[in-house]
């Protein structure tokens, strides 16, 4: 059973109460862009085993998207966060390395990458 | 025969007007529309006998007797006027249960999967009732639980059946 906290309620809302929404931090390919781009957009996902981020839904409650760090193969997680990040943030990074020192992060940082710069 | 595990009611003089808005920048005009206080996130505030609880972050719900909607919707819209919000008596959309009884927890304890023993009493907590979506809260020596008018004879059906005498969680 997995358990995660929202972030927008912090509600501890077990896996029942959720609606899954699959990979997080997807970036749109649409007009304009290369077959192989808009391709990848819409099928290529991401199949980890060990550290992964998703996109949940608190559907039987606060109803907001939010997205989750967890491991799909020990199913622990290491924090939950906002949709509005464009990239895990350091917190959840932090918490990740903790577990598992030898896990690297795959994206790159802008800066404008922090939570605070976008409206909620 | 043992009696039941609680008393399931239906509540039928509940009003309810549903707000969705920016808290934040329209708290103030909220709460002096309703005359009860901002809840703070997952609570509700109860000034009777009007309640207001906290559903989502842009969401609050204001539950009064039936008779006050029309007046209550006419004070609420007038004063989120001009505000990208939405004020909608949603009185006929939702059925209301009453669960009373020392063991009311655990006929929700039955359907519900929260922890409903550490709910504070000012708590709102939005959750599941087996198969449908349901709000619940404390009132007097139970609980009161929300649901769908759509739903509500499985709400009422479940109710009963998790109320049953003799099936209570405790050992024997």
């Amino acid at each position: 059973m997995l358990t995660l906290t929202c972030p927008c309620c912090g509600i501890t809302a077990e896996e029942t109460e959720l609606h899954p929404g699959g990979e997080a931090h997807l970036k749109r390919f649409g007009p304009g862009s290369s077959d192989g781009d808009f391709e990848a957009y819409l099928f290529a996902r991401k199949n980890p085993k060990g550290v992964h981020f998703e996109r949940w839904r608190h559907a039987y409650g606060c109803g907001k998207w939010f997205l989750a760090a967890r491991d799909t193969v020990t199913l622990e997680v290491f924090g939950t966060y906002k949709a509005q990040n464009p990239h895990p943030t350091p917190e959840i990074v932090a918490s990740i390395r903790a577990k598992r020192p030898d896990w690297q992060p795959d994206w790159t940082e802008t800066k404008t990458s922090s939570a605070e710069s976008l409206t909620e | 025969m043992a009696e039941a595990l609680a008393r399931i009611t239906k509540l039928t003089d509940l009003g309810m007007i549903q707000i969705r808005a920016d808290l934040a920048a329209a708290g103030d005009a909220i709460a002096a529309a309703c005359g009860v206080a901002i809840p703070a996130a997952t609570a509700m505030v109860a000034k009777a006998p009007r309640r207001l609880c906290w559903m989502s972050p842009d969401e609050l719900l204001l539950v009064l007797p039936l008779a006050e909607v029309p007046e209550a919707v006419v004070a609420l819209t007038a004063a989120l006027e001009g505000q990208h919000a939405l004020v909608l008596d949603v009185s006929d959309m939702r059925s209301a249960f009453g669960i009373e009884g020392a063991k009311a927890e655990q006929v929700l304890m039955k359907l519900c999967p929260a922890d409903l023993a550490k709910m504070p009493a000012d708590g709102m907590r939005r959750t599941r009732a087996a198969q449908v979506a349901c709000g619940v809260w404390r009132q007097g020596d139970g609980f009161v639980l929300i649901g769908f008018r759509s739903v509500s004879d499985y709400l009422l059906g479940l109710l009963n059946g998790a109320a049953q005498a003799g099936t209570q969680l405790d050992p024997r």
